[in-house]
């Protein structure tokens, strides 16, 4: 009897514990209408919701162009997921904000992860990539024979005068419409995240990041006025297009348009396919070292999460190489270890696209780590879009500075 | 016992109940707040505590002040020159850190003028907001004269008993059913700078003559460019309400000018134009603050650029106010751009009364 009533207990028990076991974690994805990447997040969560028996993750996706704002009007609304994706640079905002609490996730599983994947604030780890992106001068072997240049390399480099010797020659070759495609016509982050490593390899920044505080100097001083004086000069030289049209920026370097296109690794396929001596060249040194942007989408736990162990045990277990590697096969990013670069052909050493991960780990600088920094790259692309269509370099970018001064105070400091 | 009044009333009030729920719920509780938000330092997400400051968003938006400077001297005491115009000293030195011009600090130079030798700087506190606004009233200046003309035109056009006119009232009325995002998405592609269609027709119909324009990208075009297309867009809409006032005017007043010999010109200036006389003040006026609204076509087409060219208000009021998590200065644009609107209406209203 009393035999009989203790089982019967612990089967109560395990029932009631299991029905307690099983919780729901609700996550956001930026990836709506990718079907390769939706298949990929699919996979890594049915293999986590298979691997255990405490946490059911179920997925909801948007569409890239949305996604920011429903995560804002989630968040007004106080209904955010329990794990959600962001922007690299977005986050310190979002931390600021209370939207995202710091990750549980052990350092050491962590240490051979590219420096862009890994979204510190305040000294804690809130968001991790599986990839980074990085970005690289495309253009043909033959092109650089033909226009008898030096073949830079990541320790060399070319200098500001052998960039811009590069385009004169290209220009003067009459070959292409323009010697370089910069990318113009993909307006919003491209600015920022493409065109400000520029600034900062003069030796300027957005921001003063010694303190977070004031922008004057950093976009104003003397490197910020070199930058802005080469390049207006890029547009008025004639060396590349101030408007361009999306589809010439689509497709306009493989059809012979474009000598040099600045573009990242996600376009590298196309212009493999398109040429079959292309080469990606480093970014030109200004000054100040090669510097290219870094961090991409990361993935991080929401700060009204009621199971952040949960969240961050599915951000753990999609940290394998494996899918480090199917993302990078499916979509063509930079795996986030070396290991995991190794899994790829593309990224593997001796691959067609090796010199990204070099680029991504010697050149790679994310952008400035602050919760202004979503304002402070709006301003920068409207400082850039005026000086490439011919404002006063000076003027504009004063007005740059006082904006995002102004910015700063009226958010008393953003708690730096 | 309930009067007559609220008896007969209270149905009325029913009726009129969710209306007046929704447009409390949606336009005047976030018309109050936005009023009160502009007094304050609100952000759209922020940890920081909200403040009162007052005037200090007004101050920021519309803060003016002017520099009058002479030009640059050499030790001689002649004049400099560069590029054949005298050399002024640059006002970033004056706007900039500068101890005796604590007024001017954070300011820019937002036009200039010469006279007598010397030429007087008018700098604005928000030379984009001011930009902005000289755009907004240049669109409503263009915009409500020429669409509010074309739609009569046409009105009068389709106020036919022909065969088939139906066809050319839906062809006229088209546009206005496009969603405006749709249809900028198009003009986009029609004013693009390398293959364009625009660009392709000017190019057929001149031989080549007509150069390529970026109609876009070129400062001197986009806000041209822009005109155009809303003109177009919602030249069908007006046009429809031109109809209706033409078809309240009594056919027996039109007999009547027929049968008295009256020309094509006495019978539109006598007839149909007092006709229409209320007509034209309510399309005026809904014209002007359509106008003012200027939003949708410059997020799709330009945003705002290229050099502030195509800047608007409300743009502007969008861009601060969501874009730039600024709540407060995108609340104070928006209560600036109702007084504007509201006195506006108010002039066109008094100068369209009846006179008795």
């Amino acid at each position: 009897m009393k035999v009989w009533k203790f089982a019967a207990s612990a089967a109560i028990l395990s029932w009631a514990s299991m029905a307690q076991a099983t919780e729901t974690l609700t996550m956001w994805y930026h990836g709506a209408g990718n079907e390769v990447e939706s298949k990929i997040i699919n996979q890594i969560i049915t293999d986590f919701n298979a691997s255990q028996t405490d946490w059911k993750v179920e997925l909801q996706s948007f569409p890239q162009a949305a996604y920011n704002d429903s995560v804002q009007a989630g968040a007004l609304a106080g209904n955010l997921p329990d794990i959600l994706d962001v922007d690299g640079p977005n986050m310190p905002n979002w931390a600021w904000a209370g939207y995202m609490q710091p990750l549980q996730i052990d350092e050491a599983k962590i240490a051979n992860f590219l420096p862009g994947t890994k979204g510190i604030w305040d000294g804690k780890l809130y968001s991790i990539g599986l990839w980074d992106a990085a970005i690289a001068l495309t253009t043909r072997k033959s092109t650089i024979e033909e226009l008898g240049l030096r073949m830079p390399t990541t320790d060399a480099p070319w200098t500001k005068d052998e960039f811009m010797d590069a385009l004169a020659k290209a220009k003067a070759a009459g070959k292409w419409e323009f010697a370089l495609d910069l990318g113009t016509a993909w307006t919003g982050e491209w600015y920022p995240y493409a065109f400000s490593p520029f600034l900062q390899s003069f030796g300027g920044d957005i921001v003063d990041r010694s303190t977070y505080q004031t922008a004057e100097g950093a976009l104003n001083g003397e490197a910020a006025l070199a930058f802005g004086n080469w390049w207006q000069g890029l547009f008025k030289d004639g060396y590349a297009q101030a408007t361009q049209d999306p589809a010439d920026r689509d497709s306009g370097f493989a059809a012979g348009k474009y000598a040099f296109s600045w573009n990242g690794n996600w376009a590298a396929l196309g212009a493999l396919k398109a040429f079959d001596d292309v080469v990606f060249l480093p970014a030109p040194d200004m000054g100040a070292g090669s510097k290219i942007g870094a961090a991409s989408w990361q993935f991080g736990v929401s700060a009204t999460s009621k199971h952040p162990e949960g969240a961050s045990a599915f951000i753990e277990f999609a940290l394998q190489d494996k899918y480090l590697a199917d993302f990078s096969n499916g979509i063509g990013l930079i795996p986030a270890t070396p290991t995991a670069a190794e899994m790829v052909d593309n990224y593997k050493a001796g691959g067609p696209l090796a010199v990204f991960v070099e680029y991504s780990a010697k050149s790679g600088t994310v952008r400035p780590v602050t919760p202004g920094y979503v304002v402070q790259a709006k301003v920068f692309e409207k400082a850039a879009a005026d000086i490439a269509n011919g404002a006063d370099v000076a003027a504009t970018l004063d007005a740059a500075v006082d904006e995002i001064n102004a910015d700063i105070e009226k958010n008393k400091g953003y708690g730096h | 016992m309930a009067s007559k009044f609220t008896r007969s009333n209270r149905t009325g009030f029913l009726m009129a109940g969710p209306a007046v729920f929704l447009i409390g719920c949606f336009v005047i509780l976030p018309f109050l707040f936005a009023i009160a938000f502009s007094f304050t330092n609100q952000r759209l997400m922020s940890p920081n505590p909200t403040e009162w400051v007052g005037l200090s968003n007004y101050e920021a938006l519309l803060g003016l002040g002017t520099l009058t400077l002479e030009p640059e001297k050499d030790a001689t005491g002649a004049v400099v020159m560069e590029d054949g115009e005298p050399k002024f000293p640059a006002t970033r030195s004056f706007t900039r850190g500068n101890p005796d011009y604590p007024q001017l600090a954070g300011m820019r130079e937002w036009f200039s003028f010469d006279h007598g030798g010397s030429r007087t700087f008018v700098l604005a506190r928000d030379v984009v907001f001011m930009t902005a606004v000289v755009n907004t009233f240049l669109f409503v200046i263009i915009v409500a004269p020429v669409q509010a003309g074309i739609a009569l035109g046409l009105a009068l056009l389709i106020n036919q008993r022909l065969r088939g006119i139906n066809v050319f009232r839906a062809i006229y009325f088209m546009p206005v059913v496009v969603s405006i995002v749709v249809v900028s998405l198009l003009w986009r592609l029609i004013y693009d700078g390398q293959s364009g269609l625009l660009n392709n027709l000017l190019s057929a119909v001149s031989f080549g003559m007509i150069p390529q324009i970026d109609w876009l990208g070129n400062p001197d075009t986009a806000l041209g460019a822009i005109i155009g297309m809303s003109i177009w867009q919602a030249v069908g809409f007006h046009m429809v309400i031109w109809l209706s006032g033409l078809q309240t005017i009594s056919p027996t007043l039109y007999e009547a000018a027929a049968i008295e010999g009256a020309s094509k010109t006495q019978v539109f200036r006598y007839i149909t134009w007092p006709g229409l006389r209320n007509t034209a003040v309510l399309i005026l006026i809904v014209i002007t603050m359509q106008a003012f609204g200027l939003f949708a076509q410059i997020d799709v087409m330009t945003n705002g650029g290229p050099l502030d060219s195509t800047q608007t208000i409300v743009f502007q009021a969008v861009e601060r106010g969501y874009v730039k998590k600024d709540i407060s200065g995108g609340s104070a644009i928006s209560v600036v751009l109702f007084v504007i609107v509201l006195s506006i209406s108010l002039i066109q209203r008094w100068l369209t009364r009846e006179k008795s």
